[in-house]
Protein backbone atom coordinates (compact mmCIF):
# COMPACT_ATOMS: atom_id res chain seq x y z
CA UNK A 1 0.00 0.00 0.00
CA UNK A 2 1.93 3.13 -1.24
CA UNK A 3 1.56 5.77 -4.13
CA UNK A 4 3.75 5.58 -7.18
CA UNK A 5 4.03 7.61 -9.44
CA UNK A 6 5.90 8.38 -12.52
CA UNK A 7 5.08 11.28 -15.55
CA UNK A 8 6.41 13.01 -17.96
CA UNK A 9 5.29 16.37 -19.72
CA UNK A 10 7.01 18.05 -22.27
CA UNK A 11 5.97 22.24 -22.57
CA UNK A 12 8.11 24.43 -24.46
CA UNK A 13 11.26 25.16 -22.52
CA UNK A 14 10.35 22.98 -19.15
CA UNK A 15 9.95 19.06 -19.11
CA UNK A 16 8.90 17.35 -16.03
CA UNK A 17 10.07 13.63 -15.27
CA UNK A 18 9.24 12.91 -11.86
CA UNK A 19 9.00 9.10 -10.69
CA UNK A 20 7.63 9.35 -6.54
CA UNK A 21 7.35 5.98 -4.38
CA UNK A 22 5.88 6.92 -1.15
CA UNK A 23 4.62 5.81 2.12
CA UNK A 24 0.95 5.84 2.40
CA UNK A 25 1.16 7.31 5.74
CA UNK A 26 2.47 10.61 7.00
CA UNK A 27 3.72 13.73 5.25
CA UNK A 28 6.14 13.71 2.37
CA UNK A 29 7.28 17.33 1.39
CA UNK A 30 7.93 18.22 -2.19
CA UNK A 31 10.74 20.43 -2.25
CA UNK A 32 12.43 22.70 -4.89
CA UNK A 33 13.15 26.07 -5.75
CA UNK A 34 10.43 28.14 -7.96
CA UNK A 35 9.72 26.79 -11.07
CA UNK A 36 11.68 23.24 -10.32
CA UNK A 37 7.90 21.96 -11.27
CA UNK A 38 6.98 20.83 -7.70
CA UNK A 39 3.03 22.31 -8.30
CA UNK A 40 3.20 20.71 -11.93
CA UNK A 41 3.62 17.46 -10.17
CA UNK A 42 1.52 18.09 -7.73
CA UNK A 43 -1.27 18.81 -10.42
CA UNK A 44 -0.58 16.00 -11.92
CA UNK A 45 -1.24 14.04 -9.38
CA UNK A 46 -4.35 15.13 -8.98
CA UNK A 47 -5.54 15.16 -12.20
CA UNK A 48 -5.10 18.55 -13.25
CA UNK A 49 -2.63 18.51 -15.70
CA UNK A 50 -2.58 15.48 -18.22
CA UNK A 51 1.08 13.98 -18.60
CA UNK A 52 2.23 10.48 -19.57
CA UNK A 53 2.91 8.18 -16.90
CA UNK A 54 1.13 6.05 -14.42
CA UNK A 55 -0.22 6.73 -11.11
CA UNK A 56 -1.59 3.93 -8.50
CA UNK A 57 -2.82 5.25 -5.19
CA UNK A 58 -3.39 2.36 -2.26
CA UNK A 59 -3.83 0.04 -4.91
CA UNK A 60 -5.80 1.55 -7.32
CA UNK A 61 -4.78 2.83 -10.80
CA UNK A 62 -5.93 6.12 -11.13
CA UNK A 63 -4.15 6.53 -14.37
CA UNK A 64 -1.99 4.39 -17.05
CA UNK A 65 -1.79 3.94 -20.51
CA UNK A 66 -5.22 3.92 -21.13
CA UNK A 67 -6.75 5.02 -18.03
CA UNK A 68 -7.19 8.46 -17.19
CA UNK A 69 -9.57 9.02 -13.98
CA UNK A 70 -10.54 12.36 -14.09
CA UNK A 71 -10.41 14.66 -11.22
CA UNK A 72 -13.57 14.47 -9.45
CA UNK A 73 -13.56 11.19 -9.46
CA UNK A 74 -10.21 10.71 -7.59
CA UNK A 75 -10.76 10.97 -3.59
CA UNK A 76 -8.31 13.33 -2.98
CA UNK A 77 -8.17 16.15 -0.96
CA UNK A 78 -6.57 19.63 -2.74
CA UNK A 79 -5.33 22.65 -0.45
CA UNK A 80 -4.03 25.15 -3.79
CA UNK A 81 -1.58 28.15 -2.37
CA UNK A 82 -4.33 30.56 -3.59
CA UNK A 83 -7.02 28.79 -1.46
CA UNK A 84 -9.84 28.92 -4.08
CA UNK A 85 -12.72 29.36 -1.86
CA UNK A 86 -16.05 30.02 -4.05
CA UNK A 87 -16.73 33.72 -3.16
CA UNK A 88 -20.41 32.66 -3.35
CA UNK A 89 -20.57 31.05 -0.80
CA UNK A 90 -20.14 31.38 2.82
CA UNK A 91 -17.66 29.19 4.60
CA UNK A 92 -20.37 26.82 5.99
CA UNK A 93 -21.44 26.45 2.54
CA UNK A 94 -18.16 26.08 1.21
CA UNK A 95 -17.38 23.40 3.91
CA UNK A 96 -20.27 21.41 2.44
CA UNK A 97 -19.60 21.89 -1.25
CA UNK A 98 -17.40 19.01 -1.13
CA UNK A 99 -19.03 16.92 1.93
CA UNK A 100 -22.53 17.20 -0.12
CA UNK A 101 -20.91 15.69 -3.33
CA UNK A 102 -18.78 12.93 -0.97
CA UNK A 103 -21.46 10.22 -1.25
CA UNK A 104 -20.52 6.72 0.27
CA UNK A 105 -17.14 7.42 2.01
CA UNK A 106 -16.49 7.34 5.45
CA UNK A 107 -17.62 10.92 6.92
CA UNK A 108 -14.71 12.61 8.94
CA UNK A 109 -17.26 14.34 10.76
CA UNK A 110 -18.11 18.25 10.02
CA UNK A 111 -17.88 19.11 13.70
CA UNK A 112 -14.34 17.64 14.53
CA UNK A 113 -12.92 19.44 11.63
CA UNK A 114 -14.21 22.37 12.56
CA UNK A 115 -12.91 22.14 15.68
CA UNK A 116 -9.73 21.34 14.65
CA UNK A 117 -9.16 24.01 12.17
CA UNK A 118 -11.11 26.65 14.79
CA UNK A 119 -13.52 27.90 12.17
CA UNK A 120 -16.28 27.82 14.52
CA UNK A 121 -17.07 31.87 14.70
CA UNK A 122 -16.36 31.79 11.30
CA UNK A 123 -19.16 29.77 9.73
CA UNK A 124 -21.72 32.43 8.30
CA UNK A 125 -19.04 35.04 7.13
CA UNK A 126 -18.00 35.41 3.05
CA UNK A 127 -14.65 34.43 1.86
CA UNK A 128 -14.23 38.35 1.21
CA UNK A 129 -14.16 38.57 4.73
CA UNK A 130 -11.88 36.28 5.81
CA UNK A 131 -7.88 37.02 6.13
CA UNK A 132 -5.34 35.09 4.37
CA UNK A 133 -4.84 32.61 7.26
CA UNK A 134 -8.50 31.85 7.65
CA UNK A 135 -9.12 31.31 4.09
CA UNK A 136 -6.29 28.59 4.11
CA UNK A 137 -8.17 27.14 7.11
CA UNK A 138 -10.79 27.09 5.86
CA UNK A 139 -10.14 25.60 2.53
CA UNK A 140 -8.06 22.84 4.50
CA UNK A 141 -11.20 21.88 6.28
CA UNK A 142 -12.97 21.94 2.91
CA UNK A 143 -10.76 19.55 1.48
CA UNK A 144 -10.78 17.28 4.47
CA UNK A 145 -14.30 17.12 4.48
CA UNK A 146 -14.87 14.85 1.49
CA UNK A 147 -13.08 12.40 3.35
CA UNK A 148 -9.98 12.34 1.09
CA UNK A 149 -7.47 9.29 0.92
CA UNK A 150 -4.41 11.47 0.08
CA UNK A 151 -4.64 15.06 0.38
CA UNK A 152 -2.69 17.54 -1.55
CA UNK A 153 -1.40 20.63 -0.34
CA UNK A 154 0.60 23.13 -2.58
CA UNK A 155 2.45 25.63 -0.88
CA UNK A 156 -0.35 26.75 1.84
CA UNK A 157 1.76 28.59 3.58
CA UNK A 158 3.59 30.54 0.89
CA UNK A 159 0.53 33.74 0.26
CA UNK A 160 0.96 34.55 4.30
CA UNK A 161 3.13 36.85 6.45
CA UNK A 162 5.25 35.32 8.92
CA UNK A 163 2.61 35.91 11.58
CA UNK A 164 -0.09 34.35 9.51
CA UNK A 165 2.11 31.41 9.16
CA UNK A 166 3.02 30.93 12.90
CA UNK A 167 -1.20 31.08 13.12
CA UNK A 168 -1.23 28.10 10.62
CA UNK A 169 1.60 26.36 11.73
CA UNK A 170 0.18 24.44 14.72
CA UNK A 171 -2.99 23.51 12.82
CA UNK A 172 -0.79 21.72 10.08
CA UNK A 173 1.04 20.00 13.08
CA UNK A 174 -2.14 18.38 14.66
CA UNK A 175 -3.43 17.55 11.35
CA UNK A 176 -0.22 15.42 10.54
CA UNK A 177 -0.67 13.71 13.90
CA UNK A 178 -4.14 13.29 14.02
CA UNK A 179 -4.56 12.00 9.52
CA UNK A 180 -4.71 8.56 8.96
CA UNK A 181 -4.37 9.75 5.35
CA UNK A 182 -0.75 10.74 3.38
CA UNK A 183 -0.47 13.98 2.63
CA UNK A 184 1.75 15.51 0.20
CA UNK A 185 3.08 18.64 0.84
CA UNK A 186 4.66 20.83 -1.76
CA UNK A 187 7.03 23.78 -0.17
CA UNK A 188 10.13 25.82 -0.87
CA UNK A 189 10.67 26.65 2.35
CA UNK A 190 13.34 24.49 3.93
CA UNK A 191 11.81 25.56 7.96
CA UNK A 192 8.38 24.38 7.02
CA UNK A 193 9.49 21.16 5.39
CA UNK A 194 12.11 20.15 8.70
CA UNK A 195 9.18 20.93 10.70
CA UNK A 196 6.37 19.14 9.08
CA UNK A 197 7.39 16.21 6.75
CA UNK A 198 8.22 12.70 7.87
CA UNK A 199 9.28 11.97 4.27
CA UNK A 200 10.65 13.77 1.62
CA UNK A 201 11.37 14.55 -2.30
CA UNK A 202 13.68 17.06 -4.02
CA UNK A 203 13.24 18.06 -6.97
CA UNK A 204 15.26 19.96 -9.34
CA UNK A 205 14.62 21.43 -12.49
CA UNK A 206 11.13 18.78 -13.28
CA UNK A 207 13.17 15.98 -11.74
CA UNK A 208 12.74 14.48 -8.54
CA UNK A 209 16.42 13.96 -7.81
CA UNK A 210 16.56 12.65 -4.11
CA UNK A 211 13.35 11.17 -2.02
CA UNK A 212 13.39 8.37 1.21
CA UNK A 213 13.30 9.15 4.99
CA UNK A 214 13.14 13.05 5.99
CA UNK A 215 16.65 12.41 8.74
CA UNK A 216 18.07 10.04 6.45
CA UNK A 217 17.75 12.19 3.60
CA UNK A 218 18.48 16.13 4.68
CA UNK A 219 21.46 14.66 6.40
CA UNK A 220 22.98 13.15 2.67
CA UNK A 221 25.98 15.11 1.91
CA UNK A 222 25.38 15.37 -1.85
CA UNK A 223 22.06 16.69 -1.20
CA UNK A 224 23.38 20.00 1.11
CA UNK A 225 24.97 21.06 -1.87
CA UNK A 226 21.60 21.89 -3.24
CA UNK A 227 19.91 23.55 0.09
CA UNK A 228 22.53 26.02 0.81
CA UNK A 229 22.07 27.57 3.80
CA UNK A 230 19.36 25.43 4.88
CA UNK A 231 21.38 22.61 4.52
CA UNK A 232 20.89 20.45 8.02
CA UNK A 233 20.02 17.49 10.11
CA UNK A 234 16.40 17.00 11.61
CA UNK A 235 16.15 14.26 14.40
CA UNK A 236 13.95 13.56 17.06
CA UNK A 237 14.22 13.78 20.75
CA UNK A 238 12.90 13.21 23.75
CA UNK A 239 12.99 16.08 26.69
CA UNK A 240 14.77 14.38 29.99
CA UNK A 241 15.36 17.22 31.95
CA UNK A 242 14.25 21.07 32.59
CA UNK A 243 16.83 23.10 34.67
CA UNK A 244 14.89 26.84 35.93
CA UNK A 245 17.62 28.00 36.63
CA UNK A 246 18.88 28.91 33.22
CA UNK A 247 15.41 28.34 31.37
CA UNK A 248 17.10 24.92 29.55
CA UNK A 249 16.21 21.59 28.78
CA UNK A 250 18.10 18.46 28.14
CA UNK A 251 16.86 16.66 25.40
CA UNK A 252 17.88 12.97 24.37
CA UNK A 253 18.46 11.67 20.80
CA UNK A 254 19.64 8.07 19.71
CA UNK A 255 23.30 8.91 20.14
CA UNK A 256 23.59 11.59 23.10
CA UNK A 257 22.05 14.35 24.43
CA UNK A 258 21.68 18.18 24.13
CA UNK A 259 20.81 21.53 25.97
CA UNK A 260 18.22 23.54 24.09
CA UNK A 261 16.52 26.33 25.76
CA UNK A 262 13.20 25.72 26.91
CA UNK A 263 10.26 25.53 25.14
CA UNK A 264 7.57 24.48 27.65
CA UNK A 265 7.80 20.78 26.53
CA UNK A 266 6.62 18.46 29.63
CA UNK A 267 9.36 16.03 30.52
CA UNK A 268 9.09 12.38 28.32
CA UNK A 269 7.95 14.76 25.44
CA UNK A 270 9.05 13.98 21.60
CA UNK A 271 10.36 16.65 19.77
CA UNK A 272 11.76 17.49 16.57
CA UNK A 273 15.11 19.16 16.58
CA UNK A 274 17.09 20.99 13.44
CA UNK A 275 20.76 21.74 13.85
CA UNK A 276 21.99 23.53 10.58
CA UNK A 277 25.07 22.84 8.82
CA UNK A 278 26.29 26.41 8.89
CA UNK A 279 26.19 25.74 13.18
CA UNK A 280 28.19 22.68 13.40
CA UNK A 281 31.86 22.83 13.86
CA UNK A 282 34.37 19.75 14.40
CA UNK A 283 37.44 20.12 17.27
CA UNK A 284 40.10 17.65 17.37
CA UNK A 285 39.95 17.56 20.83
CA UNK A 286 37.16 18.64 23.91
CA UNK A 287 37.73 22.05 24.56
CA UNK A 288 36.22 23.44 28.04
CA UNK A 289 37.07 26.85 27.42
CA UNK A 290 34.23 28.05 24.60
CA UNK A 291 30.88 29.57 25.27
CA UNK A 292 29.45 26.27 22.85
CA UNK A 293 27.58 24.70 25.25
CA UNK A 294 26.78 21.20 23.46
CA UNK A 295 29.72 19.32 22.47
CA UNK A 296 29.71 15.73 20.94
CA UNK A 297 32.07 12.53 20.09
CA UNK A 298 31.52 12.29 16.37
CA UNK A 299 32.89 10.55 13.16
CA UNK A 300 33.04 11.11 10.42
CA UNK A 301 31.15 9.69 7.91
CA UNK A 302 31.65 10.98 4.96
CA UNK A 303 32.55 14.67 2.64
CA UNK A 304 31.90 16.39 -0.27
CA UNK A 305 32.48 19.94 -1.66
CA UNK A 306 29.80 22.51 -1.62
CA UNK A 307 28.56 25.00 -4.29
CA UNK A 308 31.39 27.34 -2.97
CA UNK A 309 35.16 26.33 -3.68
CA UNK A 310 36.12 27.21 -0.11
CA UNK A 311 33.48 24.95 1.52
CA UNK A 312 33.10 21.01 2.27
CA UNK A 313 30.28 19.36 3.79
CA UNK A 314 31.18 17.12 6.03
CA UNK A 315 28.45 14.75 7.68
CA UNK A 316 29.08 13.21 11.48
CA UNK A 317 28.09 10.37 13.12
CA UNK A 318 26.69 10.54 16.88
CA UNK A 319 25.52 7.18 17.65
CA UNK A 320 22.53 6.50 15.35
CA UNK A 321 22.04 10.42 14.18
CA UNK A 322 23.82 11.86 11.44
CA UNK A 323 24.68 15.80 11.58
CA UNK A 324 26.10 17.52 8.98
CA UNK A 325 29.10 20.56 9.50
CA UNK A 326 29.89 23.13 6.68
CA UNK A 327 33.49 23.83 6.76
CA UNK A 328 36.14 25.51 5.05
CA UNK A 329 38.36 23.40 3.43
CA UNK A 330 41.54 24.14 4.36
CA UNK A 331 40.05 23.65 8.52
CA UNK A 332 38.67 20.34 6.72
CA UNK A 333 42.33 19.19 5.55
CA UNK A 334 44.22 20.75 8.76
CA UNK A 335 41.80 18.45 10.75
CA UNK A 336 42.68 15.06 8.33
CA UNK A 337 39.02 14.44 8.32
CA UNK A 338 38.75 11.52 6.61
CA UNK A 339 36.23 9.04 7.20
CA UNK A 340 36.22 6.95 10.10
CA UNK A 341 38.03 9.86 12.19
CA UNK A 342 36.90 10.83 15.97
CA UNK A 343 36.26 14.30 16.24
CA UNK A 344 34.58 16.27 18.41
CA UNK A 345 31.07 18.14 17.34
CA UNK A 346 30.46 21.80 18.93
CA UNK A 347 26.94 22.89 17.84
CA UNK A 348 26.34 26.27 17.92
CA UNK A 349 22.57 26.19 17.33
CA UNK A 350 19.98 24.21 18.17
CA UNK A 351 16.40 24.76 16.94
CA UNK A 352 13.51 22.96 18.40
CA UNK A 353 10.81 22.86 15.95
CA UNK A 354 8.10 21.35 17.83
CA UNK B 1 -53.15 59.52 -24.73
CA UNK B 2 -52.24 55.81 -26.20
CA UNK B 3 -55.30 54.05 -27.93
CA UNK B 4 -55.66 50.07 -28.50
CA UNK B 5 -53.29 49.56 -31.47
CA UNK B 6 -50.61 51.54 -29.62
CA UNK B 7 -51.44 49.02 -26.66
CA UNK B 8 -51.15 46.18 -28.94
CA UNK B 9 -48.20 47.21 -29.80
CA UNK B 10 -46.05 47.74 -26.88
CA UNK B 11 -47.90 44.75 -25.25
CA UNK B 12 -46.42 42.78 -28.47
CA UNK B 13 -43.22 44.58 -28.23
CA UNK B 14 -42.93 43.01 -24.38
CA UNK B 15 -43.81 39.59 -25.73
CA UNK B 16 -41.13 39.89 -27.95
CA UNK B 17 -38.65 40.64 -26.35
CA UNK B 18 -38.97 38.30 -23.69
CA UNK B 19 -39.08 35.31 -25.86
CA UNK B 20 -35.90 36.45 -27.49
CA UNK B 21 -34.23 37.17 -24.14
CA UNK B 22 -35.81 33.89 -22.79
CA UNK B 23 -34.37 31.85 -26.24
CA UNK B 24 -30.68 34.22 -25.80
CA UNK B 25 -29.79 32.91 -22.91
CA UNK B 26 -30.94 29.31 -23.21
CA UNK B 27 -28.66 28.94 -26.51
CA UNK B 28 -26.49 32.60 -25.80
CA UNK B 29 -25.16 30.61 -22.60
CA UNK B 30 -23.45 27.75 -23.68
CA UNK B 31 -22.17 29.75 -26.71
CA UNK B 32 -20.41 32.21 -24.40
CA UNK B 33 -19.35 29.42 -22.18
CA UNK B 34 -17.46 27.79 -25.31
CA UNK B 35 -15.83 30.89 -26.22
CA UNK B 36 -14.83 31.66 -23.12
CA UNK B 37 -12.93 28.33 -22.44
CA UNK B 38 -11.67 26.96 -26.14
CA UNK B 39 -8.40 27.05 -27.51
CA UNK B 40 -10.04 26.15 -30.84
CA UNK B 41 -9.18 27.79 -34.05
CA UNK B 42 -13.01 28.58 -34.47
CA UNK B 43 -13.03 30.74 -31.45
CA UNK B 44 -12.22 33.96 -33.79
CA UNK B 45 -14.62 33.37 -36.82
CA UNK B 46 -17.41 32.10 -34.38
CA UNK B 47 -16.76 35.26 -31.70
CA UNK B 48 -17.13 37.29 -34.97
CA UNK B 49 -20.20 36.01 -36.76
CA UNK B 50 -21.97 36.43 -33.12
CA UNK B 51 -20.34 40.13 -32.70
CA UNK B 52 -21.58 40.65 -36.53
CA UNK B 53 -25.22 42.20 -35.89
CA UNK B 54 -23.18 44.99 -34.20
CA UNK B 55 -22.04 46.48 -37.12
CA UNK B 56 -24.34 45.32 -39.81
CA UNK B 57 -26.97 47.58 -40.68
CA UNK B 58 -30.43 45.82 -39.45
CA UNK B 59 -31.30 45.74 -43.32
CA UNK B 60 -28.59 43.67 -44.26
CA UNK B 61 -29.09 41.53 -41.72
CA UNK B 62 -32.72 41.13 -42.32
CA UNK B 63 -32.61 40.88 -46.09
CA UNK B 64 -30.55 37.68 -45.56
CA UNK B 65 -32.77 36.66 -42.90
CA UNK B 66 -36.27 37.44 -45.24
CA UNK B 67 -34.33 35.33 -47.85
CA UNK B 68 -33.07 31.92 -45.37
CA UNK B 69 -36.57 31.95 -43.75
CA UNK B 70 -37.97 32.71 -47.56
CA UNK B 71 -39.41 29.74 -49.44
CA UNK B 72 -36.35 29.04 -51.54
CA UNK B 73 -33.87 29.21 -48.01
CA UNK B 74 -32.67 26.61 -45.66
CA UNK B 75 -34.62 27.86 -43.19
CA UNK B 76 -38.12 28.18 -45.22
CA UNK B 77 -37.64 24.69 -46.47
CA UNK B 78 -37.45 22.76 -43.38
CA UNK B 79 -39.83 25.09 -41.80
CA UNK B 80 -42.48 24.20 -44.82
CA UNK B 81 -41.49 20.19 -44.25
CA UNK B 82 -41.92 21.05 -40.34
CA UNK B 83 -45.60 21.56 -41.32
CA UNK B 84 -45.47 25.17 -39.58
CA UNK B 85 -45.37 27.19 -43.09
CA UNK B 86 -43.04 30.50 -43.73
CA UNK B 87 -41.62 32.28 -41.18
CA UNK B 88 -41.49 36.02 -42.37
CA UNK B 89 -44.14 38.15 -41.56
CA UNK B 90 -45.04 35.71 -38.20
CA UNK B 91 -44.43 36.49 -34.56
CA UNK B 92 -42.08 33.70 -34.60
CA UNK B 93 -40.30 34.96 -37.56
CA UNK B 94 -39.52 38.56 -35.98
CA UNK B 95 -38.40 36.09 -32.44
CA UNK B 96 -35.79 33.91 -35.18
CA UNK B 97 -34.51 37.67 -36.05
CA UNK B 98 -33.90 39.27 -33.15
CA UNK B 99 -32.09 36.49 -31.72
CA UNK B 100 -29.78 36.77 -34.31
CA UNK B 101 -30.01 40.53 -34.21
CA UNK B 102 -29.87 40.68 -30.11
CA UNK B 103 -27.45 37.39 -30.32
CA UNK B 104 -23.98 39.83 -28.91
CA UNK B 105 -25.77 41.52 -26.50
CA UNK B 106 -26.38 38.90 -24.56
CA UNK B 107 -23.52 36.49 -25.50
CA UNK B 108 -20.74 39.06 -24.86
CA UNK B 109 -21.47 40.02 -21.41
CA UNK B 110 -21.44 36.33 -20.45
CA UNK B 111 -18.56 34.95 -22.24
CA UNK B 112 -16.82 37.96 -20.49
CA UNK B 113 -17.60 36.79 -16.74
CA UNK B 114 -16.65 33.52 -17.62
CA UNK B 115 -13.42 34.59 -18.79
CA UNK B 116 -13.32 36.33 -15.63
CA UNK B 117 -14.21 33.46 -13.59
CA UNK B 118 -11.26 31.80 -15.07
CA UNK B 119 -10.16 28.11 -14.26
CA UNK B 120 -9.28 28.34 -11.10
CA UNK B 121 -13.02 28.23 -8.94
CA UNK B 122 -13.58 25.30 -11.24
CA UNK B 123 -10.62 23.17 -10.49
CA UNK B 124 -10.88 23.56 -6.72
CA UNK B 125 -15.02 21.98 -7.47
CA UNK B 126 -13.29 19.54 -9.40
CA UNK B 127 -11.31 18.10 -6.72
CA UNK B 128 -14.56 18.59 -4.07
CA UNK B 129 -16.16 16.11 -6.24
CA UNK B 130 -17.87 18.20 -8.75
CA UNK B 131 -18.63 16.95 -12.27
CA UNK B 132 -17.97 19.40 -15.02
CA UNK B 133 -21.91 19.71 -15.64
CA UNK B 134 -21.94 20.38 -11.78
CA UNK B 135 -19.43 22.91 -11.47
CA UNK B 136 -20.99 24.85 -14.04
CA UNK B 137 -24.46 24.87 -12.45
CA UNK B 138 -22.78 25.02 -8.76
CA UNK B 139 -19.92 27.73 -9.37
CA UNK B 140 -19.24 29.08 -12.89
CA UNK B 141 -23.14 30.42 -13.41
CA UNK B 142 -23.48 32.11 -9.95
CA UNK B 143 -20.14 33.30 -9.96
CA UNK B 144 -20.83 34.78 -13.46
CA UNK B 145 -24.26 36.18 -11.90
CA UNK B 146 -23.65 39.98 -12.86
CA UNK B 147 -22.63 38.62 -16.64
CA UNK B 148 -25.75 37.10 -16.41
CA UNK B 149 -28.27 40.17 -15.46
CA UNK B 150 -26.66 42.68 -17.82
CA UNK B 151 -26.92 40.25 -20.79
CA UNK B 152 -30.59 39.82 -19.54
CA UNK B 153 -31.13 43.70 -19.53
CA UNK B 154 -29.23 44.30 -22.44
CA UNK B 155 -30.99 41.48 -24.77
CA UNK B 156 -34.08 42.66 -23.77
CA UNK B 157 -33.54 46.59 -24.27
CA UNK B 158 -31.67 45.88 -27.70
CA UNK B 159 -34.86 43.77 -28.81
CA UNK B 160 -37.35 46.79 -27.82
CA UNK B 161 -35.25 49.25 -29.96
CA UNK B 162 -34.91 47.09 -33.29
CA UNK B 163 -36.88 48.46 -36.21
CA UNK B 164 -34.72 47.54 -39.38
CA UNK B 165 -34.69 43.91 -38.99
CA UNK B 166 -38.58 44.10 -38.32
CA UNK B 167 -39.69 45.91 -40.95
CA UNK B 168 -37.75 43.79 -43.75
CA UNK B 169 -38.97 40.26 -41.69
CA UNK B 170 -41.74 41.08 -40.02
CA UNK B 171 -44.10 44.05 -42.24
CA UNK B 172 -46.43 46.18 -39.90
CA UNK B 173 -49.18 43.99 -39.50
CA UNK B 174 -51.38 44.38 -36.38
CA UNK B 175 -50.91 42.34 -33.59
CA UNK B 176 -48.68 40.06 -35.30
CA UNK B 177 -45.57 42.07 -35.93
CA UNK B 178 -46.68 45.37 -35.57
CA UNK B 179 -44.01 46.92 -32.70
CA UNK B 180 -43.96 50.17 -30.93
CA UNK B 181 -40.72 51.31 -33.11
CA UNK B 182 -42.79 50.34 -36.55
CA UNK B 183 -46.03 52.05 -34.86
CA UNK B 184 -43.92 55.34 -34.17
CA UNK B 185 -43.26 55.16 -37.69
CA UNK B 186 -46.19 55.00 -38.70
CA UNK B 187 -47.77 57.61 -36.77
CA UNK B 188 -44.96 59.94 -38.09
CA UNK B 189 -46.09 59.00 -41.67
CA UNK B 190 -49.35 59.95 -40.86
CA UNK B 191 -48.62 63.29 -39.21
CA UNK B 192 -50.34 62.20 -35.98
CA UNK B 193 -47.27 63.39 -34.08
CA UNK B 194 -48.88 63.48 -31.06
CA UNK B 195 -49.52 59.72 -31.22
CA UNK B 196 -45.90 59.56 -32.00
CA UNK B 197 -45.04 61.65 -28.86
CA UNK B 198 -46.64 59.32 -26.24
CA UNK B 199 -44.71 56.03 -27.89
CA UNK B 200 -41.32 57.51 -28.80
CA UNK B 201 -41.50 59.30 -25.57
CA UNK B 202 -42.21 56.03 -23.50
CA UNK B 203 -39.82 54.56 -25.32
CA UNK B 204 -36.67 57.43 -24.39
CA UNK B 205 -37.85 57.02 -20.53
CA UNK B 206 -38.05 53.17 -21.26
CA UNK B 207 -34.17 53.37 -22.31
CA UNK B 208 -33.38 55.37 -19.89
CA UNK B 209 -34.61 53.47 -17.06
CA UNK B 210 -33.03 50.41 -18.07
CA UNK B 211 -29.67 52.04 -18.92
CA UNK B 212 -29.98 53.64 -15.38
CA UNK B 213 -30.77 50.29 -13.62
CA UNK B 214 -27.81 48.56 -15.48
CA UNK B 215 -25.35 51.43 -14.24
CA UNK B 216 -26.50 51.37 -10.86
CA UNK B 217 -26.26 47.35 -10.83
CA UNK B 218 -22.52 47.69 -12.26
CA UNK B 219 -21.56 50.53 -10.00
CA UNK B 220 -22.05 48.37 -7.36
CA UNK B 221 -20.44 45.25 -7.95
CA UNK B 222 -17.31 46.92 -8.80
CA UNK B 223 -17.27 49.12 -5.87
Amino acid sequence: MSIKAHFRLDWPGFTLDAALDLPRRGVTAVFGQSGCGKTTLLRCIAGLERGAGRLEVNGEVWQDAGRFVPTHLRPLGYVFQDARLFAHLDVGRNLDFGMRRNRGAAMPGRDPIIELLGLGPLLERMPERLSGGEQQRVAIARALLTAPRLLLMDEPLASLDHARKQEILPYLERLRDELEIPVIYVSHAADEVARLADHIVVMEDGHTVAQGPLAETLARVDLPIRLGEDAGAVFEATVAERDAEWHLARVEFDGGELWVRDSGAAIGKRVRLRILARDVSIAASRHDDVSIMNMLPATVAAHAGEDHPALVMVQLRVGGTALLARLTRRSAQRLDLAPGRRVWAQIKAVALIG
Amino acid sequence: MLNPADLAAIWLTCKLATTTTVLLLLIGTPIAWWLARTRSWWKGPVGAVVALPIVLPPTVLGFYLLLLMGPDGAVGRFTEWAGVGLLPFTFWGLVLASVFYSMPFVVQPIQNAFEAIGERPLEAAATLRAAPLDAFFSVAVPLARPGFITATILGFAHTVGEFGVVLMIGGNIPDKTRVVSVLIYDHVEALEYGQAHWLAGGMVAFSFLVLLALYAFTGRKTR
